[in-house]
Parts: structure tokens; C-alpha cells; sequence
């Protein structure tokens, strides 16, 4: 009997280190060990052996069992490997094959432009605040000291829906409605569609964008615009940004200045962005005029403030080397795609 | 405006280069917008004179002359065919060089030596406007005889800068090359050296030959006149011209180059009539006569209003006052006495006169922005002093000078620290008081105020801020210390409706729309794209008085005519797939005709074309809403939209109002604007979508027990909506209702005709406890039952 269980190992294992698939080891298990295999067979015949032979044989079997078990885990682990590795192998794929398009949509740039301009004022403590945009002559003109025969008022450069009522030409009429229902301290920046009679071309639209800024307080100082633009104009443009203020003259604020910022695309060396000067004409700028803010109902003698005023699409134009405003309108998906 | 920098040199000392000085001025706010170097980069070119001129024996085109340049005679072969035998010309020697690098060499042209370059003013650099009319094309012909092979920039003191200054609107005393001298001197603390004006006068007396009276006192604040007799009209000198061309102005013949010579020195405009042609020796400055008609020296025959001011002799108009002579007392050739009128008249008057004849001159552009009266006279005496000088006429002893109300320096007192505050500097009082000297202001210092005494060409200084201004840019803004604006904290922030538009660009670009921007107008046409009726409300538009043209005439009433344009513009260029979206205003105009402002309603709309159909847009519509925290919204059928498919459209209902619609395009629309494929748009108006929206989330702990999910199929007839089957279930589930999904709708074998199975998950659940079969089956059932009894369902197994 003990040759029988010797032999029965052999083959068993044999058996075992043949098997290729966790089919074939199970079946090997079942054959050998299973209630109806080799192994349970050989032993039931223990019962005709002597009281003596009956633990010797019985150790021996209990060897073999474990011997079978053994080969069989060790198999298991190895064809487990293996097959894993037939698996992943079959299911190789073509990783330079093209990606399922999700597509994402975008802003448009002007938007985007705006929403970075929003933040950085409203990380200075700035409100944003929305005014209509068609305006009343008051409101877009008269207010803001606009001489009465200025010509930004001549029918070739407003749209009036009538002698009273324009396509507001500024985000400014926004100073004066905020001033005249808040009291100082204001800090505000306005952003929105503005409209100039202008026949469209590359470099020109009846529609454009602008960003409007005021800050009424006591104590408010030209020093105070110069210190606020550059914080802006070091977030917008980049963080080694200079900027210069140029004297100039608006109706609506006294000292004024037109400012100018290092170009972001060159830094200052001179480029087609630029023009070959380093510099680029970014807002106008300057001490709300006395008259602006009596209009409102503040007094000049206690309240001081700057407001400044830029053209967005410009810029964003600049910014990104578009040759031509009409793109900006056109909304072709080619074009918003790429921002 | 042009400035000739050797102009500029006669009265104040510039010891700076140009580039440094151009710097200096722009940072003093005259921005230097230009730099013209004339003259420039030019060797060895002379004067030369055309000995004669022979055509070249192998060449049509071209012809060879003998050129005198004074120590000896050159051949020279051009193509040129304005020149004739005598004129003096340029000439570019062997070796010359000319701007922009062209290097002349002796060579032979067809077989026949040429030994250099006759030349065109665009050749040597010099811009077409800053050479005299006759010769802007071809070769530079001279007009006078300069001594032979002299250096040509020498003889013709072409070597100059021409500085072009934008000039802003509040400092018309800037036009003019003594204003801007008074600018460098201010800038670079020079003083300006006025010219010294002495008039060598003959014994006869201006006011025994002409008289002046102004009748009209609000149109003409000062008249002052010169008489001149034994004109010689000629060309004026070549320096003259030059100075002139230089400024933009064309030389004429010296008396009217005189005039205009002064006006570009001091700013004030003078005019010269005639005097044969003044009738009674007099002149009356007055009002219009209604309807008169008056020929201005441009030909021009003009209907003038009373409103206009004239200056007339005894019988008629001789001039529109400020704006431009009459043809008849014109200066010609024949003029022997003339009258020089040295004048200030009221702003507004010349404004309004020049708009309404349409006529804008160097004078009338002058007198609009202003002009300081007490140079009336200063212009006169140096235009006589000029006429006298260059031998042009006899100057009468004095001058008519009617000045009914003299205008004297403004006293102004201004506060030092007050300007300080205003600017965030600490300037000193004698700073200050310096600063005024380099701008000719007189200055007093009172210690607590500074008292000023302001020349009367700087109008623009009127208050304090004024002040700071001039005591700013000179001082200069580039020393001004930027600071943080001290006082009450400030909390920055968007309003909420634009928080809200952040979220939905957000989740719209999520679902791959991309926004558009289009304009606030559009044609009235757009109406009858978008389908709609006639007496439709929405063609009632806010129009523009002055539109581009008719595609832009009135404010929209509506996004959806601007993003099927879009669409359409995209369809065009072959985009296959196009998801879109904007969010502006519509303007409503108030029932209260155009008195009020319109109601401007913001609005969001979307469009898609492509692979897509209507669920697709209602599922992009829903997640919006959800993401909105607007969870209570209906669809409801819409069958009579215009612009929309009668059988798939919808209205999107909150709270009883309709939100939005959402549909196909109707046929009708999509052949308006040129779409092949269907497209499906969604308006939704975004001021009510705002106010509705709900960004507060609630927790739900999650669910401890487990559901119980029952599925069904029930038959009914194809007219039946699915919103009536789930109002059902949404009624009927009983609290332990939790949530029902569509999962199929089958119409074909095994379905009668004119019926379609729909069938449904619906998941029951308790919150507190595990629910039982027969709890679930008793509101299951409850649904079923009301199915087949209300919508005459049949249950399938």
C-alpha cells in the first residue's frame, strides 16, 4: 500500500506540473484528492491492514496529501501568473490610437479677459458693478463735465435713440450712477459693451469693450491711482510690468494722465506689438474732476477720488496677435476653440 | 501738430538731443507723436542746373542732359519728364548716398555715360507734404536760382527735425510754435525769447482810411486793423515756404504766407482783404442777413443765417467772420492796398457757423478751440513788421483797435497743500512757486495759499484741480510715489447675477457650448427671420436715430436672430458641430414712448446643430436647472411658437411662469438662415433664472436601508404624454417614493397600431426602515391602477 501511495504521488504531481490552466489543476485536485478521487479510493482500503501497518500507512498518506496539496498551491500561484500575463497580453491595445473627443467649451476671449480683470480688482476690494447699456445724454455726457459741444457728442460718433438717450460710448456713466447712490467710500470697477458710430474694419467696431475704475474716499490721492494701476498692471500683464503716466486731458478728471505699460510681449525692447517703442498705450486715467463729483452730490472739499477707463478688445487683441476686431464678433467656433 | 525744430530754436534754447527732448516733452504732456528727420542721411548732393537736354539715341523713355554743378559739367541720362533746359534741379553726385542706403556710381545707361542722379524729394527722403505742390511728382524742379554745386541741404536749409505733438483739447494755446516754445521753456525751465516786434511805419494814418464798428459785440470780442499800401506781390522768401510747408501749410505769395506765418507763430489767424474792394472805408462786424447769399474766396457761393457773424463794408459781406474771406476783396496779383484784419470772435459762433456751412478752415478750427484776444494786436504789428521787412508793402502809422471789453490775467488763490493731498506729494510752497515761473504764471506766496495772476491764453486754468495738474506734469508724474489708498477696508465682490453667469458659463462650457458675443443691434429684418407674426411685440424695437445702416438700426429684442446668424456664419464655413451660447440684454422699450430708458433683460440662449437632437438640448437645459438648484420645472407642449417646430417645441414652466423655450427650428427659420441641418435652441430669460436660482445645498445623509425597485411596461395610446404617466406616479407613489426612470419606449410588432409600451424603473424607499413587499406593492399597484384607469393603459407582463 505504501508503494501504491508512493506511486500515486508521482503521478499526481506530474500531473500537477503539467497542468497549464486553473481548469486543468482543478481537475487534477478533484482527481486526486476530491471525495471520489485516487487518493480517498487507496485509503479506503486501509481498513484490511494490520492494527500496526494502520498508523505507519496512515502517516505516509497524510505525507502524500500534504505533498499533493503543496504542488498543487505551487501550480496555482505560478499558472495564475501566467495566465494573468496571456490575459493582459491579449488585451493589448494601440495606445497611439486617437482619443474619444470631449469637448470642452470655452469663453470668449473677451469674456475671459474680463473675468481675469474682475479678479484682480475684486482681490483689491473693488465692487463690480453693471450700468445700462443704453445711457441717458446725462448720464453719458453732461455728469461727467463733457463739454456741451465736445465732439465725442456729434451724431457721427453716438448712437442717440434720441436727443436724450445714447448707446452709452463709456463704462463711465457707471461713476456717476454709483456715486449718486452711495456715499463715499467707493471703490468700483464696471465693465461692459460700449458703442461708437464707427464703420467696422480691422481695427474698428461699433461695438467694443471697456473697463471702468473709481475710488472716492477721504484723502484719495494721484498717488494712490499710480500705486493702484501698477498692482493691476503687474497681475494683467506680467509680474516685471513698469508703467508710465503721461499728462494728457479728460473732461472728467483733473489731473489727468494717459498711461502706458512696458509691452508684455517683449518687455520693454521694442516690438511689432509695440511698434518698435516698448511701450503700449494701455488707459486713460486721473483725479475725478471736482465738477463730477459736485454733480453727484460729493463734496470735493472733503472727498477726493481717481477713475480710469480702458479698452479691453485692444488688448485682448494684442495679447494674443489678432489682426483684425471683426474676429472678435464673428464667432466662428474655430476661433473661441483656441482660447 | 508740426513743429519745425529749427522754428522752435528761434525762441528758446534746446540743448538737448532730439530723441531726449522728444522724451522730455511727452512726459510734460505734449506727446511727441512723430519725429520727421529731414534732410537726413543724404551726401554729396548739390544744385545743379539743366545746361541741355538731348533725347538718348537707343532709348524712347529716357533722355540725356548736360548738367552744370558749378566747377564743372556732368552728362546724366533719366527717364524724367517734368524737367526743361535751365531749371535747377538736385543732383546726386558719383559717390552720393541717398536715405535709405541707395549708393549712387557713375555708370552707362543704354550705351550712354551717366554720371549721376537727378532727383525727386521722395528720393532724398523729404515727405510729399513738405515740398511745394508743383513738384510732389517727378523731379524736384527749384524755384529760384542758388548758387551752382553747393551741398543741396545747405542751399535749401533742408536739414531740420519736424516734430508732430498731439495736442489735447484743453491747450489750444499750444497751436502754435511760440505756445509750444512756452511748453519746452517750461519743460526744460528755458526762457522763451519773444520776437522783438518794432514796425517801421510811414507817416500816413490807419485810422484816416478805414473805420471799424461791431455791431454784433457777442460775435466779435476784439477787431483789430492794419492798413498796408504799395503791396508787391510776389513768392515769399525760400525760408518762409519751408517754414511753412514744413507746418502743413502751402505756400501762396508773400502777403498771404505772411498771414498764415504769423498765425503758425502766435495762434491767431489774420486775413487780408483787398482794401479796393472795401466800400466806404469801413467795417461793420454784424449779423447775417437771413437767406443772403455770400461767395467765400473757395468759390463757393453760400447761404448764410442771421445767427452768422459777418464782416461787412458799407454795402455788403466781405468775410464769414472767423471762418473765410470772400472771393471779390480777395489778394491777387493786382492788389495794391490792403487791409489786415487781426480779430477775435466768439468760439461757439464759429463753431456753430462752420458746421453749418460746412466749411472748416485753419481759422475756424482756431477760433472754435479759442484764441487769446490780447494777441490781436501783438499778430498785426509782427505781420506788418514782416510785410515791411521782406519789402512787400508800406505799413500805415497805428492801429484800428476795437475792444469794447478787455480781458484781463485771472487773480486765482489756490491752496499748496491742498494740491499736495490731491497729487500724494509734499511739495514746498517755493517749489511750487517755481514750478509757476517756468509756466509764466506769476506766483505770491501767502504761506496758507499761493495767489496767481494767469497769462490769458491759458483759458484752460480755472481751478484748483487745474493747478494741481500744471504743478503735477511738471514737477513730473514720474516722481509722484505710488501708494495703496489708506481709510475704510473695502470688500470687493461681483453682484450675484454676474456669480450666477459665472456658473452657467461654467457648466455650459462643461457640456462643451461656446460662448459668443454678438452686437446689441441688429436689423429689423431679424423679425422677419426668426418668423415672427407681424403684431408680434417683440417688433417693437428701440431704433437708433443715426445707424451704420439697416443691419444695425435697432436694439434686439431678442438672442435668438444673433446666435442662428452665428450658427449659420459657422454652417457656412463647414463647422460640422456647433454648440453655442450667449448672455446679453434685450431691450424692452417702456410703454411710456421713448421718454424712459428700455427695460434691458438679460437673456441666455443656445443653439447646437450636428450629431444632436432635442433630448439632448432638454438633458443640457435640465442639468443647467439642477445645477441651479432648480429642481420644480416643466416642459410643456408649445405648438404655436414661430420660430420653432410645431411638434417640438416647448415652454420650460417655473412656478407657474414661463422660463425659457426650448425647441427645433421651424423649417421656415432654418431656410432663413441657410442651416441644412436641424438645429435645436433654447431661450431661457436669464434675469428670472437668476432670481430663482438657489446656489444654498442641503446634506441628505445617505441612505441606511435598502431600496426595493419595481419595473413596469404598460401599453397606452400614442397621443399620451409621458409628463401625464409620471404626474401619475409622482401623485400616487406615496411617501416612499423615491425616484422613476423612463428606460423604454417601443412602438412596432406585438404594439397595436396607434399605441406605444413605455416602461419605467421606479425605486420605493424608506428612510427610517426596511421596507416590506407588501408595503411597496400597495403603492406600486396604486400607480397601475390609476394608469389603466385614467390614461386606458394596458400592463404588459
Amino acid at each position: 500500500m505504501e508503494q501504491r501511495l508512493k506511486a500515486l504521488e508521482e503521478k499526481a504531481i506530474a500531473e500537477i506540473k503539467k497542468a497549464d490552466s486553473t481548469t486543468d489543476l482543478e481537475k487534477a485536485r478533484v482527481h486526486y484528492l476530491g471525495k471520489k478521487g485516487e487518493l480517498t479510493e487507496i485509503l479506503r482500503g486501509m481498513g484490511s491492514l494490520s492494527k500496526e501497518e494502520r498508523p505507519i500507512v496512515g502517516k505516509v498518506a497524510n505525507i502524500v496529501r500534504a505533498n499533493i496539496e503543496n504542488a498543487l498551491e505551487e501550480s496555482k500561484t505560478s499558472i495564475k501568473d501566467k495566465e494573468l500575463h496571456r490575459k493582459l497580453k491579449a488585451e493589448t491595445i494601440d495606445v497611439t490610437m486617437p482619443g474619444k473627443e470631449v469637448k470642452v467649451g470655452k469663453r470668449h476671449p473677451l469674456t475671459q479677459a474680463m473675468d481675469d480683470l474682475k479678479n484682480i480688482f475684486i482681490s483689491m476690494g473693488f465692487k463690480v458693478v453693471e450700468g445700462p447699456e443704453v445711457e441717458t445724454v446725462y448720464y453719458n455726457f453732461d455728469a461727467l463735465n463733457a463739454p456741451k459741444n465736445h465732439p465725442s457728442r456729434d451724431m457721427s460718433d453716438t448712437f442717440y435713440i434720441n436727443e436724450n438717450t445714447v448707446l452709452r460710448t463709456q463704462t463711465s456713466p457707471m461713476q456717476v450712477r454709483v456715486m449718486e447712490d452711495e456715499k463715499p467710500p467707493i471703490r468700483i470697477v464696471s465693465l461692459g459693451r460700449c458703442f461708437r458710430n464707427d464703420t467696422p474694419d480691422a481695427t474698428h467696431s461699433p461695438m467694443f469693450h471697456q473697463i471702468e475704475g473709481l475710488v472716492v474716499d477721504k484723502g484719495i490721492t494721484m498717488g494712490d491711482l499710480k500705486g493702484t494701476l501698477e498692482v493691476f498692471a503687474k497681475n494683467f500683464f506680467g509680474p516685471d510690468t513698469k508703467i508710465k503716466f503721461r499728462p494728457h486731458n479728460f473732461p472728467f478728471t483733473e489731473p489727468s494722465a494717459e498711461v502706458d505699460a512696458t509691452c508684455f510681449k517683449c518687455g520693454g525692447e521694442g516690438c511689432s506689438v509695440c511698434k518698435g517703442n516698448g511701450w503700449i498705450e494701455v488707459l486713460g486715467a486721473g483725479m475725478v474732476h471736482p465738477n463730477v463729483l459736485r454733480n453727484c452730490g460729493i463734496d470735493p472739499e472733503v472727498y477726493s477720488g481717481f477713475a480710469f477707463g480702458m479698452g479691453i478688445d485692444r488688448l485682448t487683441m494684442q495679447k494674443y496677435g489678432i489682426d483684425d476686431i471683426r474676429l472678435l464678433f464673428e464667432n466662428d467656433m474655430r476661433f473661441i476653440d483656441q482660447f | 501738430m508740426y513743429v519745425s525744430m529749427n522754428w522752435l530754436k528761434d525762441y528758446v534754447n534746446i540743448d538737448i538731443n532730439t530723441n531726449e527732448f522728444a522724451d522730455k516733452m511727452t512726459m510734460s504732456g505734449s506727446m511727441v507723436e512723430k519725429v520727421d528727420k529731414l534732410g537726413e542721411n543724404i551726401k554729396n548732393v548739390v544744385v545743379g542746373k539743366i545746361e541741355n537736354i538731348v533725347q538718348h539715341p537707343n532709348a524712347d523713355k529716357l533722355v540725356i542732359c548736360k548738367i552744370n554743378v558749378g566747377d564743372n559739367n556732368l552728362q546724366i541720362v533719366t527717364g524724367a519728364n517734368n524737367i526743361s533746359e535751365g531749371d535747377y534741379i538736385p543732383v546726386a553726385l558719383h559717390g552720393a548716398i541717398l536715405p535709405g542706403g541707395l549708393k549712387i556710381k557713375k555708370g552707362k545707361l543704354r550705351g550712354e555715360v551717366s554720371e549721376g542722379m537727378l532727383c525727386s524729394a521722395d528720393e532724398l527722403g523729404i515727405p510729399k507734404a513738405m515740398v511745394p505742390e508743383k513738384v510732389k511728382d517727378g523731379i524736384w524742379i527749384l524755384n529760384k536760382e542758388y548758387p551752382l554745386g553747393v551741398d543741396f541741404t545747405e542751399a535749401l536749409n533742408l536739414k531740420d527735425e519736424v516734430i508732430e505733438f498731439e495736442i489735447t483739447s484743453n491747450r489750444p494755446d499750444c497751436l502754435s510754435v511760440l505756445g509750444m516754445a512756452r511748453e519746452v521753456g517750461a519743460t526744460l525751465n528755458k526762457t522763451v525769447k519773444y520776437p522783438n516786434i518794432e514796425v517801421k511805419e510811414i507817416k500816413e494814418k490807419t485810422a484816416d482810411n478805414i473805420s471799424v464798428e461791431i455791431e454784433d459785440k457777442e460775435g466779435c470780442i476784439r477787431y483789430v486793423a492794419r492798413v498796408v499800401k504799395n503791396v508787391n506781390i510776389t513768392d515769399s522768401p525760400e525760408w518762409m515756404q519751408q517754414r511753412l510747408i514744413r507746418a502743413g501749410v502751402r505756400p501762396i505769395n508773400n502777403i498771404v504766407d505772411i498771414t498764415n506765418y504769423v498765425m503758425l507763430e502766435y495762434g491767431q489767424p489774420l486775413h487780408a482783404f483787398d482794401l479796393s474792394f472795401i466800400d466806404g472805408n469801413k467795417i461793420i462786424v454784424k449779423n447775417a442777413e437771413e437767406g443772403e447769399i455770400f461767395k467765400t474766396l473757395d468759390g463757393v457761393e453760400r447761404k448764410l443765417k442771421p445767427s452768422m457773424t459777418v464782416i461787412a463794408d458799407e454795402s455788403k459781406s466781405v468775410a464769414v467772420a472767423g471762418v473765410m474771406g470772400g472771393e471779390e476783396s480777395e489778394v491777387t496779383k493786382d492788389t495794391k492796398n490792403i487791409l489786415i484784419e487781426s480779430a477775435n470772435f466768439n468760439s461757439n459762433k464759429v463753431r456753430l457757423t462752420s458746421k453749418q456751412l460746412s466749411l472748416r478752415t485753419e481759422a475756424s478750427s482756431r477760433y472754435e478751440k479759442g484764441v487769446d484776444p490780447n494777441i490781436a494786436a501783438i499778430a498785426a504789428n509782427r505781420a506788418c513788421q514782416l510785410i515791411q521787412e521782406l519789402g512787400a508793402g508800406d505799413i500805415f502809422e497805428g492801429t484800428v483797435d476795437v475792444y469794447p471789453e478787455k480781458v484781463d490775467p485771472r487773480e486765482v488763490s489756490i491752496r499748496p497743500n491742498k494740491i499736495n493731498d490731491l497729487l500724494g506729494t509734499s511739495i514746498t510752497n517755493e517749489e511750487m512757486v517755481d514750478i509757476f515761473r517756468k509756466l509764466e504764471i506769476q506766483a505770491k506766496d501767502l504761506n496758507e495759499t499761493l495767489q496767481l495772476t494767469v497769462p490769458t491764453y491759458r483759458m484752460d486754468l480755472i481751478m484748483e484741480a487745474d493747478f494741481a495738474e500744471e504743478v503735477g506734469r511738471i514737477f513730473g508724474y514720474d516722481k509722484i510715489e505710488p501708494t495703496m489708498a489708506k481709510g475704510n477696508i473695502a470688500v470687493g465682490g461681483k453682484p450675484q447675477k454676474q456669480i450666477i453667469e459665472d456658473t452657467v458659463k461654467n457648466i455650459l462650457n462643461g457640456m462643451s457650448f461656446n460662448e459668443t458675443l454678438t452686437y446689441s443691434f441688429v436689423s429689423p429684418k431679424t423679425m422677419d427671420n426668426i418668423n415672427l407674426p407681424e403684431d408680434s411685440i417683440k417688433r417693437n424695437t428701440i431704433k437708433l436715430l443715426n445707424p451704420l445702416g439697416d443691419e444695425t438700426s435697432v436694439m434686439r429684442t431678442s438672442l435668438l436672430p444673433n446666435i442662428l446668424e452665428v450658427a449659420s456664419r459657422n454652417a457656412n464655413r463647414k463647422v460640422e458641430e456647433f454648440r453655442a451660447f450667449e448672455i446679453g440684454q434685450i431691450f424692452i422699450p417702456k410703454v411710456e414712448g421713448n421718454k424712459e430708458l428700455p427695460s434691458e433683460i438679460p437673456s441666455l440662449v443656445m443653439a447646437m446643430y450636428g450629431k444632436e437632437d432635442f433630448f439632448t438640448l432638454k438633458g443640457v437645459v435640465e442639468t443647467l436647472l439642477n445645477s441651479l438648484g432648480i429642481n420644480e420645472y416643466e416642459f410643456i407642449v408649445e405648438k404655436n411658437h414661430p420660430s420653432y417646430h410645431p411638434g417640438r417645441c416647448a415652454n420650460i414652466i417655473v412656478n407657474d411662469k414661463v422660463l425659457g423655450t426650448i425647441g427645433e427650428l421651424h423649417p421656415v427659420v432654418m431656410e432663413n438662415y441657410d442651416l441644412d441641418q436641424r438645429c435645436y435652441c433654447a431661450e431661457i430669460d436669464f434675469g428670472v433664472l437668476s432670481q430663482i436660482t438657489n446656489m444654498e445645498r442641503v446634506y441628505n445623509p445617505l441612505p441606511k436601508y435598502p431600496a426595493i425597485t419595481r419595473d413596469f411596461a404598460v401599453v397606452v395610446k400614442d397621443t399620451i404624454l409621458v409628463k401625464e404617466i409620471e404626474d401619475i406616479i409622482k401623485a400616487k407613489g406615496g411617501d416612499i417614493l423615491e425616484s422613476f426612470k423612463l428606460f423604454d419606449v417601443y412602438q412596432g410588432d406585438q404594439i397595436e397600431e396607434g399605441c406605444k409600451s413605455i416602461a419605467y424603473t421606479i425605486i420605493y424607499r424608506d428612510k427610517e426602515r426596511t421596507l416590506t413587499d407588501d408595503e411597496v406593492n400597495v403603492a406600486h399597484n396604486r400607480i397601475l391602477n390609476e394608469i389603466s384607469e385614467k390614461l386606458d393603459g394596458v400592463l404588459r407582463d
